[in-house]
């Protein structure tokens, strides 16, 4: 393309010709930018407004969780987890208990309350994701509001967090043979008056987003993803339920109290970035009823295995017992040994399958801890799904996938 | 559930399938060790079977034996929705051998192997975008490798006399502590002065795969 320029009558009429190449040009997306959902540097080949290639750059998190894992105990690995996907932090113990608990042979022994424990908590932990999630999808599709109003949904769920854990994010829960505690006496009400009004704050949500034309403007028919596509991009979790493939792991392959639980598994049909928002919007509902069963069912008990070889005595035990005493000082010295063998533990994240493959080589700290994060596979397919779409579609795309750094960086 | 896979894998599979049958975690996970050479027809008739439709490939990860020949293994999860069935799929190589990729099945594969690449410098044959994923621009070495220390070589830093970046290699203030808590009684099984004892002891428990000391 070349453009004439007349250059004003200076006395010596000059024409200038100045070609340029109206070609592809590359955007430099992140690290730094606000819908980058954290350290996503996006290189993205523009032809005009309309995405060429986009080619994430990740790693800018990257702490070598895995490397630092091998150099501690079981125990002491743990924490680690807490820190992967930070908005959804128990969910990511999850794996990484129950891939010790197979390896340790103890699966069967863990006790029931401590089984409905933690369903309870990776749901309200689902709900805390899915929030964050939605409301800062909607902000990048540029509605303020839900973003106002679901943090302060989410700082209820976090102080339940700190109640019970310590902690409102980093709580270090979940632990091989059951949680750390038993939940304080005052979880239930507590739990139970916010259940009591969190449906109307999903309709209130809902009435700002679902209906809303704008958002559906920026989402409707953006991303698309067919369920042959999802499947060979290795998707999980609500963006591939969303394709219309009605898998998840809770329901196919239960862990913990799912197999007892009832709920219903929402499944989207286009596979766009709107079906992915209706699909969290009525997980958080199924969620609820989940919650409301956990806090129903469950009966007063013990929360670990009984093993002190595995998880510590009580605080009373060791002011009395010889017995105890070592027990606690082997545990959080030398820890527990885990014997031989490899397996692949997945559970349902609020993002997708989260899978933990632990290798134990018979000591004390994992011979190999490969954490698959369900973010990971789904970043992946950025090109796939903004090629021929407008930059701010990359942006909706973006948050559509549920990015959180924490566990695709690892 | 794992020998009723094993049953159906074995059936398609043509007799002289480069194939060994394992399993993880006692008994419930049927893992399949394959030779590189046999890796692509097996990922073949996995995902194209009907009756095993193996569509998604969750994961792959690379595991570090360096004292084995061939020091890397290279472990494929598998993932079928229609049939509901994990497998697990093994292939071992060294730093030179390249491994088939898979990419051309599975689309995500690509960033696992360029993981796998960039954290052990596992080969990837006919794999197009070989690049380094999780480690920064320039990085050199293979950090996962258990013979890459944790500490790892080089720091970054900003100079503010240069005003750029510049590595330099680690300095610690203090040595690095690795605590080795583990009981000597539990770590060293043969004891010194015990070894006939011990082996012949342990030749009773698994005959076959421990050799008895001869008198």
């Amino acid at each position: 393309m070349s453009i004439t320029q007349a250059q004003p009558d200076r006395g010596d009429t000059e024409t200038r010709v100045v070609e340029f190449d109206s070609g592809t040009h590359t955007v430099n997306f992140g690290p730094q930018h606000p819908a980058a959902h954290g350290v996503l540097r996006l290189i993205l080949e523009m032809k005009g407004e309309v995405v060429e290639r986009a080619d994430p750059h990740i790693g800018l998190l990257h702490r070598g969780t895995e490397k630092l894992v091998e150099h501690k105990t079981y125990l002491q690995a743990n924490p680690y987890f807490d820190r992967l996907d930070y908005v959804s932090p128990m969910c990511m113990e999850h794996s990484y208990a129950i891939a010790q608990e197979r390896l340790l042979a103890i699966e069967d022994m863990v006790p029931e309350r401590a089984k409905y424990i933690r369903t309870m908590f990776a749901e309200v932990t689902r709900i805390l994701n899915h929030l964050l999630n939605i409301t800062t999808y909607a902000l990048d599709c540029g509605a303020i509001t839900p973003a106002l109003w679901g943090f302060e949904q989410r700082e209820h769920l976090l102080e339940m967090y700190e109640m019970t854990g310590g902690s409102h994010y980093h709580v270090n829960y979940f632990r091989a043979g059951g949680v750390a505690r038993d939940i304080p006496a005052e979880l239930p009400g507590k739990l139970e008056a916010w259940m009591a009004q969190f449906p109307k704050f999903v309709d209130e949500l809902e009435g700002l987003l679902t209906n809303n034309r704008i958002f559906k403007q920026r989402t409707v028919d953006i991303g698309v993803m067919t369920a042959e596509q999802a499947m060979a991009w290795g998707w999980s979790g609500p963006c591939l339920r969303a394709s219309g493939v009605a898998w998840d792991l809770r329901k196919s392959q239960p862990y913990d109290m799912y197999a007892e639980m009832d709920f219903e598994v929402p499944v989207g049909r286009h596979g766009d970035c709107y079906d992915r928002y209706l699909v969290r919007i009525q997980e958080m509902r199924e969620s609820l009823k989940i919650i409301r069963q956990c806090l129903d069912r469950m009966k007063p008990g013990p929360v670990k295995v009984p093993d002190n070889k595995i998880t510590p005595p009580s605080r009373a035990a060791m002011k009395r017992s010889m017995e105890s005493l070592i027990h606690h000082f082997k545990l959080y010295t030398e820890g527990y040994h885990v014997p031989e063998g490899a397996t692949y533990a997945v559970t349902e994240a609020p993002k997708g399958e989260y899978g933990v493959y632990l290798v134990a080589d018979g000591t004390n700290k994992p011979y190999r801890c490969k954490i698959r994060a369900p973010g990971y596979a789904h970043l992946q397919t950025m090109e796939a799904l903004s090629k021929g779409h407008m930059l701010a579609d990359a942006v909706a795309i973006i948050g559509s996938l549920d990015i959180v750094f924490g566990e695709i960086d690892r | 559930m794992a020998d009723a896979l094993e049953a159906l894998i074995r059936s398609v599979l043509p007799g002289d399938a480069p194939v060994r049958y394992g399993r993880n975690h006692r008994g419930h996970e049927l893992r399949l060790a394959v030779t590189r050479e046999g890796l692509l027809p097996l990922m073949l008739t996995l995902r194209d079977t009907p009756a095993l439709d193996f569509a998604l490939l969750m994961d792959i990860c690379g595991v570090d034996w360096p004292d084995r020949p061939e020091r890397f293994e290279v472990v494929y999860n598998l993932l079928s929705v229609t049939a509901n069935q994990r497998v697990t799929v093994v292939v071992t190589t060294d730093g030179e051998q390249p491994v088939p990729t898979v990419a051309p099945l599975w689309p995500s594969a690509t960033w696992y192997e360029r993981e796998a690449w960039d954290m052990y410098g596992i080969v990837f044959a006919g794999q197009p975008d070989l690049r380094r994923l999780l480690t920064d621009y320039g990085f050199e070495g293979h950090p996962l490798r258990k013979d890459f220390p944790l500490t790892g070589f080089v720091e970054v830093r900003y100079d503010e006399v240069e005003k750029r970046v510049v590595r330099e290699p680690v300095k610690l203030q203090q040595d690095f502590r690795e605590f080795d808590f583990l009981s000597p009684w539990e770590a060293m099984t043969t004891l010194p002065g015990d070894e006939k004892v011990h082996l012949n002891r342990l030749a009773d428990e698994a005959p076959g795969r421990i050799e008895a000391p001869k008198p």
